[in-house]
């Protein structure tokens, strides 16, 4: 599904990702750890497609196209979903009109029809469930005044909405309580599919005790330094990382 | 902000069209006599020949005024037309007589002047140059004694009316650009409601320049008699025209003991090009006056005009009654806005609310000048404003000019003012969900507005979000 090759990025003239080789297979869950400034959130937005970063070498197919050279918006269209780290607050616009509207552009790129609102209101309806949250939310501005938790199920609730091939979950963890981690981690457990794929990008190996990966990498100053499978994240909760950054760069997995 | 808030293309003015007719336009110029002729055209009373000529001399006595936050090259007056009138064998006022290429005009704005097509509950006042062409759903109206129809007509149905309230709350003498309407003025629309009537559909005029080098100087004056309702809307749009031409308005509005008056306006005149060639420099003053008990609401949604300066302002004379403003002014390009309100309280328990969103992209300059004035015997005035500011790229501005003079201590003023920047991260999380640029920026920019869209008409709320996503549209590559 998704074969990243020697991935090069900077920011400004500051190079943050310096070779990243990853290979991701239907059906998979890969996550992405590592200590902070090592270049997680990076992967996560490049693949995304954020503006901000300057692809300088590598390549990313994306089920046989070239990811690189697609607008954000057609890496949507595609089945890219990124979930971001800080969302953003868009205020004045309500959540169900936002997520109607993203949904239809969807649905519209696929050549599918629109769904009017109150079909929508159906579908909103089962997927609020999944991250048990109440209706009312649909009526509020996207993310403005959201707590940090609900700003993170908000994204889920989103990602349940798009119904996502590759999901990219950015530290979504992050400031999340035990309580709305489990609903959190629930909801990407069950919106999983034999052929989607999710790259979990985290910190802790709390998430992973709910979103059980398949394998674990963990990049450091840009690169991917080892690969292994989920026990590996046991081990670097046990040892830190400090062990690792010493090594060879490991060919990704 | 890196590249994708750069790049800058206007997108095309849809309503740039002209429509070829024979007209009667007078030859350039401004001069009593042309005061006279334009008066004479009309038919109009002595008293309303005296009350233009008056204007025309204090006109002649006043300078241009230039303290507002906008540039422009100077205006020769003699160079403009003063009237231009469709020209036809049959009498205007009549929708059957109406000119079938002035009918197919206004069809392609989307106005159809034919009341089965006509959006349900609206009635159209359509005003091409400088006279109403037609007035739609009038018999409909009569029957509670209300008056919808062009000024023109008001001044020979309705003499008395238009004696009493022309000029009662704009006086001639007001401003600059006033005393020239006050002149020159040829048409516009006259709503009066009687007494404790609720006026059952919206009043709209749809005002229309279309022939080159003339000015639009229309008046409209609404009456709402004790206890009474009104909403009305006006929109606006002209050709594109390498050369500016003025349009001089006057509004005013009485509402009397226990009235309630709502007035909308979608404002897209031709707002010239990318470089800011051409364009409707829209200099207008409106204002209402507002007695016991009653309440004058102003919606404003600016998007066109090469130059707007307007103010749409509340005397709040009697005792308990509301002013209030909301404003959406969007300038794109080298659009230049200042404009803003006043609100002036005069009687006890009065109360104005303020809510203005301007919004600022390419090289647009946008000021919010707001007035807000409370006199001596004006107990317990209250008075809140809002004011916020978008701006998209780097190369606009947005300035606010807040005037607030409290003379009685039990006056109550708030002021929150903010700015904001559509920043690339807004953007690109509604296009990682599947949005383009233009879309998230509409939206972005809709749910900035959203206060002021809701205070308008729901038929014209969504041409409003529509206007604005087109006004904006390339403002971000």
């Amino acid at each position: 599904m998704l074969v990243i090759t020697n991935l090069h990025a900077n920011v400004g003239d500051k190079e943050i990702l310096k070779g990243i080789s990853l290979t991701v297979n239907a059906g998979e869950v890969h996550a992405i750890m590592g200590p902070n400034g090592s270049g997680k959130s990076t992967l996560a937005q490049v693949l995304a497609g954020h503006p901000g970063y300057e692809v300088t070498g590598g390549t990313v197919e994306y089920e046989g196209q070239d990811l690189l050279a697609m607008e954000p918006e057609a890496r949507a269209h595609a089945g890219v979903f990124l979930a971001f780290q800080y969302p953003i607050e868009i205020p004045g616009v309500s959540n169900a009109y936002f997520m109607r509207t993203a949904y239809n552009e969807v649905r519209k790129a696929r050549g599918l029809e629109e769904v009017d609102p109150m079909d929508f209101l159906d579908i909103m309806t089962e997927k609020l469930k999944l991250v048990e949250m109440d209706e009312a939310m649909l009526q509020r501005s996207v993310n403005s005044g959201f707590s940090g938790g609900e700003k993170k199920r908000n994204e889920i609730l989103q990602m349940a909405v798009l119904e996502p091939k590759l999901a990219i979950l950015d530290e979504t963890d992050s400031g999340l309580d035990i309580d709305a981690l489990r609903i959190v981690a629930n909801g990407v457990n069950k919106l999983k599919r034999p052929d989607t794929a999710t790259i979990v990008v985290t910190h802790y190996q709390r998430l992973l005790e709910y979103i059980v990966p398949d394998f674990v990498h963990v990049l450091a100053g840009g690169r991917i330094v080892k690969s292994g499978g989920k026990e590996l994240a046991l081990e670097l909760e046990a040892k830190g990382y400090d062990w690792l950054l010493d090594e060879p760069a490991a060919v990704g997995g | 902000m890196s590249s994708a808030i750069d790049q800058l293309v206007s997108k095309e003015y849809q309503y740039g069209f002209s429509t070829d007719i024979a007209a009667d336009t007078i030859p350039p110029g401004l001069n009593e006599d042309v005061v006279r002729l334009i008066s004479a055209k009309k038919g109009e009373p002595p008293f309303l020949l005296e009350w233009r000529l008056k204007a025309f001399r204090r006109w002649q006595q006043m300078t241009e005024p230039h303290w507002s936050n906008v540039t422009y090259p100077a205006i020769d007056y003699q160079a403009v037309s003063y009237y231009s009138a469709p020209r036809t064998a049959k009498p205007l006022g009549s929708l059957d007589a109406l000119d079938p290429k002035i009918r197919e005009t206004y069809n392609k704005l989307g106005i159809p002047l034919n009341e089965q097509k006509l959006l349900a509950g609206v009635a159209v006042d359509a005003v091409f140059d400088s006279v109403s062409v037609g007035t739609t759903y009038k018999e409909e109206l009569k029957k509670h004694g209300i008056i919808f129809c062009s000024f023109g007509e008001a001044v020979r149905e309705h003499p008395d009316l238009i004696e009493k309230y022309l000029g009662s709350v704009v006086p001639y003498s007001d401003n600059f650009f006033a005393a020239l309407n006050s002149a020159v003025f040829s048409d516009g629309s006259f709503v009066y409601i009687p007494k404790g009537v609720r006026c059952p559909m919206e009043l709209s005029t749809y005002f229309r320049i279309n022939a080159a080098d003339t000015g639009q100087f229309e008046r409209t004056l609404i009456v709402a008699d004790e206890g009474s309702y009104v909403s009305y809307l006006e929109g606006c749009t002209a050709p594109k025209r390498s050369t500016n031409q003025l349009h001089a308005a006057v509004v005013e509005i009485v509402a009397l003991d226990n009235a309630t008056v709502k007035y909308s306006t979608v404002q897209n005149w031709y707002a010239g090009d990318e470089q800011g060639v051409g364009g409707i420099y829209n200099f207008v003053t409106k204002r209402g006056k507002a007695f016991t008990n009653s309440k004058i609401s102003w919606t404003q949604v600016e998007t066109g005009s090469a130059i707007t300066w307007k103010y749409p302002s509340v005397i709040l004379q009697g005792d308990n009654s509301t002013g209030e403003f909301y404003s959406v002014a969007v300038v794109n390009n080298m659009q230049q806005a200042d404009t803003g309100t006043k609100m002036i309280h005069i009687g006890r328990n009065t109360k104005s609310n303020i809510v203005s969103k301007g919004i600022s992209a390419g090289k647009g300059q946008n000021s919010y000048r707001g007035q807000v004035k409370v006199m001596p015997r004006a107990e317990n005035a209250r008075n809140y404003t809002q004011c916020d500011s978008m701006l998209i790229g780097n190369a606009c501005g947005a300035h606010t000019f807040p005037y607030i003079e409290a003379q009685n201590n039990t006056a109550t003023i708030e002021h929150e003012a903010s700015t904001s920047k559509i920043g690339e991260d807004q953007i690109f999380y509604l296009k990682q969900r599947g949005m383009s640029a233009e879309q998230a920026v509409s939206m972005i920019v809709s749910g900035f507005c959203r206060e002021v869209f809701k205070e308008l008409p729901m038929e014209f709320a969504l041409e409003a979000q529509q206007l604005l996503g087109i006004t904006l549209e390339g403002s971000v590559g």
